[in-house]
């Protein structure tokens, strides 16, 4: 079979996801990237179409059909919206494992992906020494984010501000954590690499508030990236490598008997440990799929296990007369993926310091969607920029989120715009209010 | 799958796509294979043809630049608002098409509260037009259903309804005038900003659901009125169509015209409620949605009408919606109507053959056996109110045999809507699908006197040309 035959075999067996689209358009009316481009080809029907006719050798440019598929944030807003259901993130990314494996990753997502993130003790001490030496690199700004610019590496990040490394990393900084028997509740932590090693007071904070209600613990030091990254470039060799290095620590510490839920604060890594670990396990061990499925029920939004099974009341929680204006922004992957949308709001009423003023458009996303930020600076900038408008515009204090990823992005678009606001986790919120 | 896509650039030539990319700017013209077949479709289900170039206006100017130079280059021209079209308006001609995409002509250009009138460039969105105008306290009532995407130039070149054309009307209704250029990119302007105007042609009037076929649309003045102050909905079940459709007709005998009066047939209430699980109640034979809005007093009256006809009627359940949750939760079932539907099978067949209000029945029958004559999945839901009903074909494009059947019960549809005295469209329009049904529905001197008008207004054949009645 040639490459070409193996590619159109790939998605043909996802025929009956692009033939159940009705092409009503529907999917215009959120697409963050149609707001920008007013193109059939960057709207979620469009790319259905160009998928279709790819499959049926209509069009023979595959590099064509790649290229505008990685104009799409994964944001999923289309999926939330679509009348009929189509499941087009579904469809995006085994579209994209299918045209990455015909067309060969790039050198350096394939250094990235499949050498640096599969190996964390050397992504981590990469890191390390990024932390220690990256006073000769960043350019540190004196605004509210704590942001850097990076002119020398202007090639890679452009004009934008980014987070600076943390001293200690979160599991060097407690250590390996392994759990209480005589607490109710055990979880395992999987913090996530922005987490683990870029915001590290989310972990903080996560693991403050799980002190206060009195949660056991585990967090282990070798968890791998999630894959998502990987995925969302079509690497599915690099992905499963990552996949199956985290189930090697998951049977260690076996989820099934030691924790009742495995949480992060990471919406991202939640959603993939949820949704695509197990979808996208066709070809793993029998052994490997018990072990995902056990994954994926367990693992939840640290938002939802605070509110729906800890059951945190928030009845009575009240601002302060004084308090500061915070507005928050949902995170595409929390709010549409998982679901969880008012238990971030009801859970940072208990910080009486704070009251919330809505931003408009707060579920539209931010414009990060990963790499997309990388390889689509321009979209990715102009999606920010509105979002910007819409933060700016409630003239609130500061500016919450709960994805880190959202954190960076929120936070570079403040920092290009001298907007002296800080951007935070919404479970920093919640910490700070808790002894 | 049998989907024809033409190749190759047509007849366009690489100083011509220079000569749009120096008008336009580059990247507002598409002249990639990949970008163009993204353009071969809309939201009828026919063949999809590609264009061999599409372009972005970004101001109404350019518009006529770019008719001058496509007439002058003998190139056929397709405009695009979001193509939402149902009826392949909106689909290329052929691969010597040049589609003009109005998505970035869309500007507000005014909203005037005192004289309850707005102007607008052609890609405005309809739903966020209306919503800017809700802001200012003031109401655009056409509601078609694709309007959180269709755009106001598209809307009134289809001339689209929606559900609130019973009482309010639909987009011809609201046109006070329009700009839009001919085929040697001058300038024509029709209507005023005023309520009256006869001076000259009602040319506007032409345009409106000229499908593309007449000229390109670059300006309207549109009317606003004041919204309702109240609004009141309510579900009535019946056991029996026949019943349902005296209702509708005793309603508006009783002089009272709801804003809404939807309908949604036996087979439609089944897959909503096995779809959505909100409490529809699955032996109905038709539901009637109803909602009446105006003044406080006026929308308490009248509903104490409608109640008092649907009961005379025969209706078995009567629910008064007492709140806004409740009022949502009737809406619920009319808006899942066709999504409901739609997850059923891949391909969504989805018609607007439209009958006189009292061949309701008749029509709901006619649909029933055609659906069975030709083993088809079928559901019927739609504006009662006005006749306009919408027979949704559930199926699979790719099952050859199934499809042919399909085509075959959309004929018969059609001549079963005529037969009523009814018509082929009352508000998707006519494209190409349509296109071969029209002599029947009107003569032949009709099809004739619009081609000697399209000859007379599109010397080359170049609008649209496929569409309507051909040129």
């Amino acid at each position: 079979m040639t490459d070409m035959e193996q590619l159109r075999q790939s998605l043909l067996k996802i025929d009956d996801n692009l033939a159940s689209c009705m092409r009503c358009g529907n999917c215009q009316a959120v697409c963050p990237v149609f707001a920008q481009t007013h193109r059939e080809a960057d709207v979620a029907r469009g790319k259905i179409v160009l998928l279709q006719n790819l499959a049926y050798e209509l069009i023979k440019d595959p590099k064509g059909v790649e290229e505008r598929l990685t104009r799409c944030l994964l944001c999923g807003a289309c999926q939330a919206n679509c009348s009929t259901g189509v499941k087009t993130l579904d469809i995006f990314v085994e579209a994209r494992i299918a045209l990455t494996q015909y067309l060969k990753l790039s050198p350096l997502k394939k250094l990235i992906f499949q050498s640096l993130l599969t190996h964390p003790k050397l992504f981590s001490n990469a890191l390390k020494t990024g932390s220690v030496f990256q006073g000769l690199i960043l350019r540190k700004q004196k605004n509210a984010q704590h942001t850097a610019t990076a002119p020398l590496l202007k090639p890679f990040l452009g004009g934008r501000y980014v987070p600076t490394l943390p001293s200690k990393q979160l599991t060097q900084k407690y250590g390996v954590l392994t759990g209480d028997n005589t607490k109710q509740y055990n979880v395992i932590f999987y913090p996530g690499c922005m987490s683990e090693k870029i915001y590290t007071q989310i972990g903080d904070a996560v693991l403050k508030i799980l002190r206060h209600y009195k949660v056991g613990v585990i967090m282990p030091d070798d968890f791998s990236c999630c894959g998502l990254p990987a995925l969302a470039s079509g690497d599915k060799i690099g992905y499963d490598t990552l996949v199956k290095n985290n189930i090697k620590v998951f049977e260690r510490i076996d989820p099934e008997n030691s924790a009742n839920y495995i949480v992060s604060a990471c919406p991202s890594c939640t959603e993939t440990l949820h949704k695509w670990w197990t979808q996208l396990s066709e070809n793993y061990s029998e052994k490997e799929k018990e072990k995902l499925k056990a994954i994926s029920v367990k693992a939840i939004d640290m938002h939802t296990f605070l509110y729906d099974i800890l059951k945190v009341d928030t009845t009575n929680a009240k601002a302060k007369d004084n308090a500061k204006v915070i507005t928050y922004h949902d995170s595409c992957h929390l709010k549409k993926s998982l679901g969880v949308a008012k238990e971030v709001r009801e859970l940072m009423k208990l910080n009486e310091n704070y009251i919330l003023k809505e931003m408009a458009e707060s579920d539209k996303c931010c414009g990060c969607g990963g790499s997309f930020t990388l390889t689509q600076p321009e979209l990715s900038e102009a999606i920010g920029n509105r979002k910007w408008q819409n933060i700016v515009n409630t003239g609130a204090d500061e500016v919450v989120a709960a994805c880190p990823a959202c954190m960076m992005q929120i936070a570079d678009m403040l920092g290009r715009h001298h907007t002296n606001m800080k951007i935070r986790h919404s479970l920093e919120i919640l910490a700070e209010s808790l002894d | 799958m049998d989907i024809s896509i033409t190749k190759g650039l047509g007849m366009i030539s690489k100083s011509l796509i220079a000569e749009f990319e120096t008008l336009l700017g580059k990247e507002n013209v598409l002249s990639d294979e990949t970008d163009r077949q993204s353009y071969s479709f809309d939201a009828a289900v026919l063949e999809f043809v590609t264009p061999a170039l599409v372009v972005f206006p970004t101001n109404t100017e350019q518009l006529g630049q770019i008719v001058k130079k496509c007439y002058d280059e003998g190139l056929q021209i397709t405009v695009r608002g979001a193509g939402s079209n149902l009826s392949g308006g909106t689909i290329p001609d052929s691969e010597n098409t040049v589609v003009i995409a109005t998505g970035k002509l869309n500007k507000i250009l005014e909203i005037n509260e005192e004289d309850l009138y707005a102007v607008v460039e052609p890609g405005v969105v309809t739903a966020q037009f209306a919503s800017q105008v809700a802001a200012k306290g003031l109401f655009y009532p056409p509601d078609p259903g694709s309007q959180t995407i269709s755009t106001l130039g598209g809307n009134i070149a289809e001339n689209a309804g929606g559900l609130r054309g019973l009482k309010y009307g639909v987009t011809k209704d609201y046109v006070l005038g329009l700009e839009f250029y001919d085929f040697e990119g001058e300038l024509v302007k029709s209507g005023a900003r005023t309520v009256k105007c006869v001076t000259g042609y009602n040319l506007a009037g032409m345009m409106i659901g000229s499908e593309g076929t007449l000229g390109v649309i670059s300006k309207a003045i549109l009317k606003l009125i004041p919204p309702p102050k109240a609004s009141k909905a309510m579900m009535a079940v019946f056991d029996d169509v026949q019943k349902a459709s005296e209702a509708v007709a005793g309603i508006i005998a009783a002089h009272v015209l709801p804003c809404t009066l939807e309908f949604l047939d036996h087979a439609t209430i089944n897959y909503v409620e096995e779809d959505k699980k909100i409490g529809l109640p699955k032996d109905a034979d038709a539901l009637l949605l109803i909602e009446v809005d105006g003044h406080l007093g006026q929308v308490a009256d009248e509903a104490v009408i409608v109640e008092k006809v649907l009961k005379e009627c025969g209706a078995t359940d009567i629910h008064v919606a007492q709140n806004e949750e409740e009022k949502a939760k009737i809406w619920a079932g009319r808006r899942n109507a066709l999504p409901a539907l739609a997850r059923l099978r891949p391909t969504t067949v989805l018609e607007d053959a439209t009958v006189p209000r009292s061949k309701i029945p008749a029509m709901v029958k006619a649909l029933n056996e055609i659906a069975k004559k030709y083993n088809v999945q079928m559901g019927t839901f739609g504006h009662a109110g006005d006749g306009n009903l919408h027979p949704t074909i559930l199926c699979d494009r790719r099952d050859h045999e199934e499809f042919v059947r399909v085509e075959a019960a959309v004929d018969e549809i059609f001549n079963v809507a005529l037969a009523l005295n009814g018509t082929l469209s009352g508000e998707h329009g006519i494209g190409t699908a349509k296109a071969k049904w029209m002599e029947k529905e009107t003569s032949r001197g009709t099809i004739m006197f619009s081609r000697r008008l399209r000859k007379a207004l599109d010397p080359k054949g170049l609008f649209n040309t496929q569409k309507m009645v051909g040129i």
